[in-house]
């Protein structure tokens, strides 16, 4: 199927290509080639044989029948070679389907790296693609918004300053009658570390927040969350393309960390947010190393049960299967790490297969949820492949410690019918920790 | 026919190696100052240890993923490669031309198993137009590069077969050489650049999923 048969009306896309040229296209095209791609980009373009190895890693592909333009290859033959090919001169209308592949059918989540002899990184040339869409002012409208948010308020959500610190007391106060001595310190100089988390949490889920204090209390931990902008470690501007943005956001994020004189940065359980801390926002910045150590919650909860600073009342018996996203595990391998907490929680862990860094995506990932309503059914349609993993399992429970995966996988849970509960690894510790009597 | 012959695989063969030599020097080395250029933050990250550590893991016959997903092609991929390579330098017309320009000996392949070894290699080539035909990704994306690339090195074989069942008389062998040394030339030009390429994107993929993502990437 040709990506025109399936186009989806999407405002931003339709705005945005309205006011290209094929002149404009290809001057932007070749000034991207010039001044920001270089032998990686050549040397993929080259060097794949078109050999279609790839396809099956895809859930895009497997779940859309094997459809030849869902595999990673076909996403890039009708994309960047495409461009190459013709040095940039397309139509505005080709740009359209270009950024519906890149931004809607793709979650850059480097499986088909595993299936590809030629080590040819398919996720690089799809965000390549977005970048030359940005710059070409295409983005999906819902995707475009948040990336808006981010430059407006410096977080995703249009949260507004008040806002959130109200959001930080308003937890706090709730919590007082669980743990009367609970605390949420705010900006506190020198803490041990602060904890960072995505805007959508004191937007949707404040309860994570709720969680979190407790399980920092209960703990002991020397910790604070800040008050000032850069409190959101999220980052849309990553997918959308504004790498100039993504730049200014991560710099925003460790700036208030030595601000604050705190030792390290623990982050919520986010996927995306920590890519773009170790893979994309320091590449950016040409850094290779951070100015403030970071660690996603994984590695602190980890952390917390090694030193035997949580104490729980019992583990959950019920068989529980373990959702492994991309972006901290296949992205950063934290695998060993993330069982190792589920099975200090948990008595009957049922894996699902593949996983691991070989796991399905959950389709939400790489900003692909994040452009919103229009593109909801293919990627929940894309994303059979994980709906039978999950069944396979027979589990009623799924962790997945990152909140794309919850939002993709809830997404295919209530599709398939699974009847499957999705849990944090903080709302499972929540639950089980002793709390005050 | 002699005298074109003998200038098939003296002056032209001379010519083609040097064309090879050169074009594959430059391909390489302005590949190597773009991506000093351009992707410093990728470069970064090489690791000899994690290179090697891919380059291994992908040479083991149904070890990645990639590899188990696709068996025949595997299979196909594997006897294609080795036994290209086996009889590029084993064939004993190939030796001697060494020994001649040289003085190079070494042990080559009987005639039988040399022909037994090209029927392969067609037959692989068979196998690889044939999928482009048939699995509806590859023919999705094939495009006349691809027909170009596997013309160019199926050819050779084709005629050296023809030529030791002396079909076409003296014209096989010159018609052998001649298509050998076009394969030769448009190495660096076309999707054939993967044998100077291959490498270095495995390392560099496979540095990154080492060190960066701190997992395997077969
Ligand atoms: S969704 Fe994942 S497997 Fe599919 S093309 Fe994108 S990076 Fe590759
Ligand atoms: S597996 Fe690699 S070389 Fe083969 S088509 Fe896919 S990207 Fe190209």
């Amino acid at each position: 199927m040709s990506i025109q048969d399936r186009k989806i009306e999407d405002a931003g896309l339709s705005f945005g290509v309205s006011n290209l040229t094929t002149e404009k296209i290809q001057q932007t095209f070749k000034a991207l080639i010039d001044n920001e791609t270089g032998a990686k980009l050549k040397a993929f373009s080259e060097s794949c044989m078109r050999c279609g190895m790839c396809a099956e890693a895809c859930h895009f592909f497997v779940s859309h029948d094997n459809d030849p333009s869902y595999s990673p290859v076909g996403k890039v033959s009708a994309t960047m070679t495409k461009l190459l090919a013709a040095d940039g001169k397309v139509t505005p209308e080709d740009i359209y389907g270009m950024a519906q592949i890149a931004y809607t059918e793709c979650n850059l989540c480097r499986r088909c790296v595993h299936y590809c002899p030629i080590g040819i990184d398919v996720a690089y040339i799809m965000t390549t693609i977005r970048r030359f869409c940005h710059q070409l002012g295409v983005t999906p409208q819902y995707l475009q918004d948040t990336a808006n948010s981010h430059s407006a308020t410096m977080n995703q959500m249009w949260v507004k300053d008040d806002e959130w610190v109200d959001s930080l007391f308003w937890q706090e106060d709730e919590a007082r009658e669980e743990f009367p001595n609970i605390r949420i310190p705010m900006d506190k100089e020198g803490a041990d570390f602060y904890y960072s988390v995505i805007a959508p949490e004191p937007k949707f889920r404040t309860q994570l927040i709720y969680q979190a204090a407790a399980i920092m209390n209960e703990a002991g931990c020397d910790w604070t969350m800040p008050s000032m902008p850069g409190w959101d470690n999220s980052d849309m501007c990553m997918y959308s393309g504004d790498f100039e943005m993504m730049g200014r956001l991560k710099r925003q994020h460790f700036e208030l960390a030595q601000k604050l004189k705190v030792s390290r940065i623990v982050m919520g359980e986010c996927g995306h947010a920590f890519r773009s801390i170790y893979d994309n926002g320091n590449r950016w910045l040409g850094w290779k190393d951070y100015p403030v150590p970071v660690v996603h919650s994984i590695e602190f909860f980890a952390e917390l049960f090694e030193q035997g600073r949580i104490k729980l009342t019992h583990k959950i018996q019920e068989p529980v299967t373990i959702h492994d996203p991309c972006n901290i595990i296949r992205g950063y391998g934290l695998m060993d790490k993330l069982r190792y907490v589920a099975h200090q929680l948990c008595d009957n862990i049922v894996e699902m297969y593949p996983n691991r860094e070989h796991n399905y995506c959950c389709s939400a990932g790489g900003g692909v949820i994040n452009c919103g309503p229009p593109f909801k059914k293919v990627r929940v349609e894309g994303n059979l492949a994980k709906a039978n993993q999950l069944k396979a399992t027979g589990a009623k429970i799924c962790i997945a410690p990152c909140h794309n995966c919850h939002g993709g996988l809830e997404d295919v849970i209530h599709h398939y019918d699974l009847g499957i509960q999705l849990k944090f690894l903080g709302d499972l510790i929540y639950e089980l920790m002793e709390k005050p009597e | 026919m002699n005298s074109l012959y003998n200038f098939a695989v003296g002056p032209l063969a001379w010519a083609a190696f040097i064309i090879l030599a050169v074009t594959a020097v430059w391909r390489l080395w302005s590949m190597y100052s773009l991506a000093k250029q351009k992707d410093a933050s990728s470069v970064a990250y090489m690791s000899w240890k994690f290179s090697f550590r891919s380059i291994f893991n992908w040479l083991i016959p149904y070890k990645s993923l990639g590899w188990k997903a696709n068996p025949v092609l595997t299979a196909v991929t594997f006897v294609f490669h080795i036994c290209f390579v086996v009889l590029v330098i084993f064939v004993t017309p190939h030796q001697i031309l060494l020994e001649n320009a040289f003085g190079i000996t070494y042990p080559t392949l009987p005639t039988k198993a040399a022909d037994v070894l090209t029927l392969i290699v067609i037959a692989c080539c068979c196998y690889f137009v044939y999928r482009r035909l048939t699995n509806a990704t590859v023919r999705f994306v094939t495009r006349t590069n691809d027909w170009i690339s596997l013309g160019l090195v199926a050819a050779p074989f084709v005629t050296a077969i023809l030529g030791s069942w002396s079909v076409g008389g003296e014209i096989m062998p010159l018609l052998h050489v001649l298509t050998a040394e076009a394969l030769i030339v448009a190495i660096p030009f076309t999707r054939l650049a993967h044998i100077l390429f291959a490498l270095f994107t495995r390392a560099y993929i496979g540095s990154e999923f080492g060190g960066v993502r701190h997992c395997k990437d077969w």
